[in-house]
């Protein structure tokens, strides 16, 4: 399922002294099976970018083409673009309210008017597709850690089975373990499910491990639009629009600067040792 | 949607009225509603209309802002009206169809009673709109002291109404979420009957009042953190104090109000 | 400013019918001690026993066994806890849940209105908190107006202006947007650096340990390294273990090690890093 955002512009409080440009004629092209990243601090826009691929805010301008088909163009189903286009919110966990794991997971598919028995096996997909040991399904959601609870939110969503799946913040608030281990489950689903993953996030080193594809937004406008590698280039750049490229790439930077002649691409640290030996070695 | 509502708003500039003292204002509020159901001459209403124009145009908020504030009520507006027109008997009949009679008295009585609401609602909003919340609770508070030796928990009532100022907007703001959150699980809060709207809000509600339990408890702690031990030994940064100007509004509060209901 | 000594804290989770399922023990022996005047940063992962034991130094949690002494008063009985949260404030994570009033500069002033300071020194104590956090110019404003770092900045000055001696930040920044964690990082350094307030940090963001005078990393309850920033990243394979993380300085300087380089381990920020490796060339 591609995604094709085409001139979107949202003003919030059009026609009033309130009036505030959220987002100012973006288009960006979302590939099939994509894992997508979506970057930028507060006030970017990107809340509310996500917002509409979701047909949950309508764009004052533009279009939004979901494999073609413009999402807030005249009879389409809401209900169906938002099962086909799942969004997990900001603290997803603040949305169960089941008496059980299970039962809170069944809550999506069960508004899309499935059997009994289909619910029941999405549920147990969903469940399992997160990594959620079986032994936690019948227990209350509200007796999981922080981690956990994220997780069964996140089932939540991917129980309705859509083609994509945005995620707002997914690792907020956890620690470095709870967010290894949640990047690596989404990868695992992007491989296995073959689902379009979008991943919005402030952080630039999460983003430059796991996207192929990166967007950067900026004060509602599209900055960036292609790899983490080609965009990390531009350290200065990135800080100045208040985004801090990892620490690797300054030292790369400043490696550079001082006789080295490190390749530009290089986002991690593994990378990174390897040519740093190489160019010692050969110099010595 | 939710941001529409400005009854109970407060309008934030420097006035005359702003600088009250927030009892005066209570009280002289309280006085007025009471003149309100005084009035039965149509020189009475004239007077009123006339004082809170005055009222308004020292409080520095524009009228449009204040007639606003009425768009909620219309509905209640022209239900008692209609109450009044259909089902008051009286002598000069005006217009007859099917089984309803309806009489000028009935006319007259539903355009007072009308307007009587309509300036209930207006003098009322003139306090909320002129007196930041926390110097009302602070008004509301102070009035209550002399109340507290029989047993009325003054500081606590106002202590409760300015947390639930602060928090009110902000569970809104999470109601929202909330909502979108389930409207992205296929939730649908817009078709049904009664019952199956009335279940549909069961995973707003719950995840609504969990959320509220725990940032009580989280304030709890925080305010207990920062010595917080009931309203004894308390002080205020800005302690109510009445100035002279209170008296002068006091005492044309009264007499207006007075000749009001004389006339 | 801090001694605990041996402090263990356990809570109980019940089942169903309201019976003892299992008891954790969040605090298990933990002794720390932390001088007047530093800059103490408590890291450790969720559920390690970091903010458990933030919550015992001013007694917002008692703890089961073990002696703690905050400001030169034992946290024994009622009557000293709130002898020593008058001079120990705390900075809560949600910006949100700890915000009393409906205006900015009444909520800073709530502290020392419950200790019953004079209006007028009020006055004073919240102007100064305000300018301190460089807030002054929203002390009219609705809170709810405010971005996270803002109204963190805005818990702070509340407790600035109870003229405290030591701040504890629990997990204050896991919250906030990068840009706030900055300003609130900045404001912790300079209420150390310029007013001698003693700050003890609890997260789980290596990059804001960096910085600190020393560093404790908690698990399981107990202390698992303890030191200097360079001591305590030296030992990346430890760090790594249980989860957390170390600057890409470090972890470099560990990679090349382990393929035979010999640099000195404790390096932390980029420009060392890059003068130790030009030496190399």
């Amino acid at each position: 399922m591609s995604i094709e955002v085409k001139n979107l512009t949202h003003i919030y409080n059009m026609n009033t002294s309130f009036e505030k440009i959220a987002l100012e004629k973006v288009s960006v092209s979302i590939k099939k099976k994509e894992f997508v990243g979506i970057i930028g601090h507060t006030g970017s826009g990107k809340s509310t970018f996500i917002n509409m691929l979701n047909g949950l805010i309508e764009p004052s301008h533009g279009q939004i083409l979901v494999n073609g088909i413009d999402i807030h163009g005249e009879n389409v189903n809401k209900k169906e673009i938002r099962q086909k286009v799942g969004l997990v919110f900001q603290y997803p966990e603040y949305q169960l309210f089941e008496i059980s794991v299970f039962k809170d997971v069944c809550y999506g598919p069960s508004n899309l008017g499935l059997s009994q028995q289909e619910i029941e096996k999405r549920a147990t997909d969903a469940l399992n597709a997160v990594g959620l040991k079986q032994e936690l399904w019948e227990k209350s959601p509200f007796e999981l850690s922080g981690g956990q609870k994220r997780r069964v939110a996140i089932a939540g969503v991917l129980a309705m089975q859509p083609e994509i799946l945005i995620l707002d913040e997914p690792t907020a608030g956890l620690d470095p373990k709870g967010r290894d281990e949640l990047f690596s489950q989404l990868r695992h689903m992007h491989k296995e499910l073959g689902l379009t993953i979008i991943l919005v996030s402030h952080s630039m080193e999460d983003v430059a491990r796991n996207v192929e594809h990166l967007i950067v937004l900026h004060g509602g406008r599209l900055v960036y639009d292609a790899t983490p590698r080609e965009i990390y280039k531009n350290v200065e750049h990135l800080e100045k629009i208040g985004l801090a490229p990892p620490q690797i790439k300054y030292i790369i930077r400043d490696l550079n600067k001082r006789g080295f002649n490190l390749d530009e691409n290089i986002l991690t640290v593994e990378e990174a040792a390897t040519h740093i030996l190489k160019a010692i070695r050969e110099g010595q | 949607m939710l941001r529409d509502i400005t009854i109970g708003q407060y309008y934030p500039v420097d006035s005359k009225i702003h600088r009250l003292d927030p009892r005066t204002k209570i009280l002289l509020t309280m006085i007025y509603i009471f003149g309100l159901f005084m009035l039965d001459t149509f020189w009475g209403y004239g007077a009123v209309i006339l004082y809170l124009l005055m009222v308004i145009n020292e409080s520095k908020v524009p009228l449009r802002f204040m007639l606003k504030g009425l768009r909620g009520i219309v509905f209640i507006l022209f239900f008692t009206a209609a109450l009044n027109i259909f089902f008051t008997g009286g002598e000069i009949i005006l217009a007859q169809f099917w089984i309803i009679t309806i009489t000028l008295e009935g006319v007259i009585l539903a355009i007072e009673v009308g307007l009587r609401l309509i300036l209930l609602i207006i003098g009322s909003s003139i306090l909320t709109l002129t007196t930041s919340p926390i110097r009302l609770t602070d008004g509301i508070e102070s009035l209550l002291n002399p109340f507290k030796k029989i047993g009325v928990p003054a500081h606590e009532i106002a202590m409760m109404m300015s947390i639930a100022l602060r928090f009110i907007p902000i569970l809104l703001e999470e109601t929202d979420k909330i909502m979108k959150a389930q409207m992205a699980r296929g939730a649908d809060f817009e078709s049904g009957n009664v019952v199956q709207r009335a279940k549909a809000m069961v995973p707003i509600m719950v995840p609504l009042f969990i959320s509220a339990f725990r940032r009580a408890e989280d304030l709890a702690m925080a305010m207990e953190a920062r010595c917080y031990r009931g309203g004894e030994g308390r002080t205020r940064m800005n302690a109510l104090k009445y100035q002279a100007s209170d008296k002068i509004a006091f005492i044309i509060g009264i007499i207006f109000i007075g000749i009001c209901i004389i006339l | 400013m801090v001694e605990a000594l041996n402090l263990i804290y356990e809570y109980q989770t019940a089942d169903e019918d309201g019976e003892i399922e299992s008891v954790v023990r969040a605090l298990d022996g933990l002794t720390v001690s932390v001088e007047e005047g530093e800059f103490l940063v408590v890291l450790g992962h969720n559920g390690s026993g970091k903010s458990t034991f933030a919550k015992h130094i001013n007694g917002i949690l008692t703890p089961k066994e073990g002696t703690l002494i905050v400001d030169s008063v034992n946290l024994d009985n009622e009557e000293n806890i709130w002898k020593v949260r008058q001079h120990v404030g705390m900075v809560f994570q949600n910006p949100d849940n700890q915000i009393v009033a409906t205006i900015v500069e009444e909520d800073v002033a709530f502290g020392p209105e419950n200790l019953g300071v004079d209006p007028v020194e009020i006055r004073k104590r919240v102007d100064n908190a305000l300018n301190l956090v460089e807030m002054s110019e929203y002390k009219k404003q609705s809170p709810n107006q405010l971005s996270g770092g803002q109204k963190q900045r805005i818990a702070i000055a509340g407790i600035i202006a109870m003229q405290p001696k030591c701040i504890i930040f629990d997990e204050a920044t896991a919250m906030l947007d990068p840009i706030g964690r900055k300003q609130v990082m900045d404001t912790m350094y300079k209420l150390n650096k310029e007013h001698n307030i003693t700050i003890i940090h609890i997260t789980h963001y290596m990059e804001e340990a960096i910085l600190a005078d020393r560093i404790i990393v908690v698990d399981k309850g107990k202390i698992y390294l303890e030191g200097t920033p360079k001591q305590v990243f030296a030992n990346v394979d430890e760090i790594k273990k249980i989860g957390l993380d170390v600057p890409d300085a470090t972890y470099l300087v560990y990679l090349l090690n382990k393929e035979g380089l010999n640099l000195d381990n404790s390096l932390l920020s980029a420009e060392e890093v890059v003068n130790a490796l030009c030496q190399l060339k």
